[in-house]
């Protein structure tokens, strides 16, 4: 499969601050970043360097301070109902079991019972969720909200997935059988995701391009382009040459950065 | 099983201490004693003078706290959800909120007369602000993040309402409602006390009237008892409306 390089999301010149008690505070400043349609792209830099900025203003939570966010060609302006958005926290409705949950953007779609009872089995299964159709987020455990979660994301079928961390407080094992699940439904699905991660492996593992950020105010350091074979093998990746020198590309990225955070702590 | 047992046998020596210095250390007129109270109670209970008015003032509580209860969730949810409308209102509501609302009942009965109307309208004003601050605290805390990715999916603001808003509102709702169940008691028997030929609380003010205290205290159990059932009610009431309540009081503990 290729690449097809038509532009979905633009960011000019994005700078976002925002008026806190304490004032001012810039969290992305001059960010120039295109990407295409059925691209995967992974963010990386230090906490709080407006990676979720970026995806908060992608789906139109807040308008940019400077420049300009395109989605296709347009302003996004209000909520961008072409994406979908997947956090840490899975944000699933409590009072709603798992195929209550995944049915939700069916029934605003205004979906008939019949078709939305079909999509969603159809969705149980492929997030491996079968026998816990009945059971409220609050019996599941973490791993199996994350799939819900991702269930209900790909119900409504968005084209650009907007992922904030969404693997974040799994355990490893869990976390590399949804990061396969995700490439292959994306590769297949040919959905545009923009993937926050603090994850260094994880954000060569699964992109396409890993970008890295600055530190506060957050802006683009390096773009890197993973020339990993699309549908790479997550599980062999360890053992793979050009995989190796791209994380440790990266973590020579991100390394001072590290480092002054090292220095601020042992200065205060 | 043993904090029944527990229990059982506190509430048996409470009553064995109450018959035995009743007459002895007290004098009956004063506090009764607890066969006699039980006498009296089923003598209304075969009179069916009890059910009579226990049957008023169940109407009366009952129907008070489903209109209150109604009203309190809608004006909840209305100014839950219109900020400029309760920054507006918040003063009217404070003074009201702060009034004793028992205090309206000479008002009403002007108003009313002293009917079974008069009851109604003073519990349903007692159990609306109880219910209404509840389901407004319940909508305001709503998550908004969950108000976000719904509008990603493209909710209206019908959507919003009845996915989001309503659901998680429920369970403050049945705060108040349950909060609601003494007050309204409160409401119906204080109306009867102050005017009235029928009710639980005309029961207990005749009895009190002809110095009959084991009927003052046959009057109080049976309200206890109508108090009791319609906890019972809210509970069943709140099982049904809220499955997903339960679980979360059942599952394993863990931070």
């Amino acid at each position: 499969m290729t690449v097809d390089h038509a532009e979905l999301i633009t960011f000019k010149g994005f700078g976002k601050t925002f008026s806190t008690k304490a004032g001012d505070l810039r969290a992305a400043t001059d960010i120039n970043l295109a990407i295409g349609q059925g691209e995967f792209v992974t963010l990386v830099g230090p906490s709080g360097c407006g990676k979720s900025t970026l995806l908060n203003a992608a789906a139109g939570l807040f308008p940019p301070t400077d420049g300009q966010v395109l989605y296709r060609g347009k302003p996004v302006a209000g909520y961008n109902h072409s994406v979908g958005y997947m956090t840490q926290s899975d944000h699933l409705l409590p009072w709603r079991d798992v195929v209550g949950n995944i049915a939700v953007p069916l029934e605003i779609k205004g979906m008939g019972r019949r078709e939305i009872a079909d999509r969603v089995s159809e969705l149980v299964t492929l997030v491996g969720l079968k026998g816990f159709e009945k059971s409220y987020p609050t019996q599941l455990s973490g791993g199996m909200r994350k799939r819900a979660a991702l269930a209900r994301l790909l119900a409504y079928d968005p084209d650009t997935l907007l992922m904030d961390e969404p693997f974040g407080a799994l355990d490893a094992q869990l976390r590399l059988g949804l990061q396969i699940q995700l490439r292959r439904l994306c590769q297949r699905l040919n959905k545009t995701v923009l993937f926050v991660t603090h994850d260094l492996d994880e954000a060569i593992a699964l992109a396409d391009r890993a970008v890295v950020f600055t530190r506060r105010p957050g802006t683009v350091k390096r773009i890197l382009t993973v020339d990993l074979p699309r549908d790479r093998n997550l599980m062999q990746l360890r053992h793979d040459r050009r995989y190796m020198e791209l994380t440790a590309e990266l973590w020579d990225l991100l390394a001072p950065s590290i480092a002054e955070i090292e220095a601020l702590v042992e200065a205060a | 099983m043993r904090v029944w047992l527990i229990r059982f046998v506190l509430l048996a020596s409470f009553l064995a201490l109450w018959e035995i210095t009743s007459g002895w250390l007290f004098r009956p007129f004063f506090i009764s004693s607890p066969s006699a109270v039980l006498i009296t109670f089923w003598k209304w209970v075969e009179s069916g003078r009890l059910f009579y008015h226990a049957g008023i003032t169940v109407i009366e509580a009952f129907t008070g706290f489903a209109l209150g209860g109604l009203a309190g969730m809608a004006a909840g949810i209305v100014l839950g959800q219109s900020r400029t409308l309760a920054d507006i209102l918040d003063p009217f509501i404070m003074i009201f909120y702060s009034l004793p609302k028992i205090a309206l009942a000479p008002l009403f009965v002007l108003w009313f007369g002293v009917g079974i109307d008069m009851k109604i309208i003073l519990t349903a004003s007692v159990v609306f602000f109880l219910v209404f601050l509840n389901t407004y605290t319940g909508v305001r805390n709503v998550s908004r993040e969950l108000i976000a990715i719904l509008r990603l999916m493209g909710a209206s603001d019908r959507h919003v309402l009845t996915k989001v808003i309503l659901p998680s509102a429920v369970s403050w709702v049945f705060a108040g409602l349950r909060l609601s169940v003494p007050y309204a008691l409160i409401g119906a028997i204080v109306g009867e006390l102050i005017a009235a030929n029928q009710g639980l609380g005309y029961l207990l003010a005749d009895a009190s009237g002809q110095f009959n205290t084991a009927g003052v205290f046959a009057a109080l159990l049976a309200i206890v008892l109508l108090a009791l059932v319609l906890n019972f009610f809210v509970k069943i009431l709140e099982k049904l409306v809220m499955p997903w309540h339960q679980d979360q009081e059942l599952r394993e503990f863990s931070i």
